[in-house]
């Protein structure tokens, strides 16, 4: 009887344990999700002497990918990027995060360009305000600009499949 | 050998001036920022504050608290601000809530449990030990002992 509640008690703690190795201390649940998207105004990239505000979007969904010339992951991610852009689900605009104007435009240039446009945030302070600590990020900001998702780290297919489009989906009927 | 330890020393301290504070103008300002830095974590390292984090956002954010402690928020209004935009994960001392009660008082539970155990073990033990021998017993004991040493002698 005795050794049996030991087994349990045992049992127990290899359960939580095993729990815990599987659950990723890098994806740490924004305290964004479900508020209004932090206001910004940023040059761009391609036109410096523009603007872009989250203002502009307002009234769309539409998707906020931060990217950088020197993030590895980053072009991991493009071709699928590419491709939902393809789709015309809904627009994807661009925040060149802590990068050089000219290396993001080459950077685009040579593996194509997903954004409707880039904004351009060489100190990272947009970043900030939207609690960027790991490029890439992905938001998905709906019609009155209410975060509705967050993807820290790179978007694959599967991601985009099972969470993206069935979420921009819902959304545009919304 | 004492050359040797001049120059570890010395490596030692440039190690140690990568990782610190942004220039300041202001020394007062500086430590402020060090000590609200030493209680919140940094993202990217997520196992060391921003105070001792080399990490690039680690530098934003200290030069971020530091222009907001000159526009004169308080240490408090620049926490507030961490939390919104990067959740409680930001706090090197997590706040002590419902979802929290587990990790502040875990250990104190497992303690108590393993303290019961072992006293309720204990009180067993010292039940069983206080065992009583009849003389007949004793005498059956005696005679076993002895036809046992006798036999071992040879």
């Amino acid at each position: 009887m005795k050794h049996y509640l030991v087994l349990v008690a045992f049992g127990a703690l290899i359960a939580l344990l095993a729990v815990g190795l599987t659950l990723n201390p890098r994806e740490v649940p924004s305290p964004l999700i479900n508020k209004p998207a932090p206001h910004f105004q940023l040059p761009q990239l391609r036109e410096a002497d523009k603007v872009f505000s989250e203002q502009d979007v307002i009234g769309k969904v539409w998707l906020l990918n931060v990217w950088a010339s020197w993030c590895v992951s980053c072009r991991e991610e493009h071709p699928v990027l590419l491709e939902f852009a393809k789709s015309n689900l809904a627009p994807v605009y661009g925040l060149n995060y802590k990068d050089k104007r000219e290396d993001g435009l080459a950077w685009l240039q040579r593996f194509g360009n997903p954004y409707r446009l880039s904004a351009f945030d060489s100190e990272g302070k947009v970043g900030i305000d939207y609690g960027v600590y790991g490029v890439p990020e992905t938001y998905v900001i709906d019609k009155r600009g209410v975060i509705r998702y967050k993807q820290i780290g790179p978007l694959t297919p599967e991601i985009v499949k099972q969470k993206i489009i069935p979420l921009v989906t819902k959304l545009n009927n919304a | 050998m004492r050359k040797l330890f001049v120059l570890l020393v010395l490596v030692a301290n440039f190690a140690h001036a990568v990782d610190s504070a942004p220039v300041a103008d202001d020394p007062q300002l500086d430590k402020r920022v060090m000590e609200l830095a030493e209680n919140l974590r940094c993202l990217v390292c997520q196992n060391q504050t921003i105070a001792d984090s080399p990490a690039e956002l680690a530098t934003d954010l200290k030069k971020q608290i530091r222009e907001k402690m000159k526009q004169g928020m308080s240490d408090r209004d620049i926490i507030d601000y961490m939390v919104a935009r990067y959740g409680d994960f930001v706090l090197y001392r997590p706040p002590l809530r419902g979802t929290t009660i587990l990790l502040w008082f875990g250990p104190l539970l497992f303690l108590t449990a393993g303290l019961a155990a072992l006293f309720y073990r204990l009180a067993r033990r010292r039940k069983n030990v206080r065992m009583e021998l009849s003389d007949a017993d004793r005498a059956r004991a005696a005679a076993l002992l002895k036809s046992d040493g006798d036999a071992e002698d040879r």
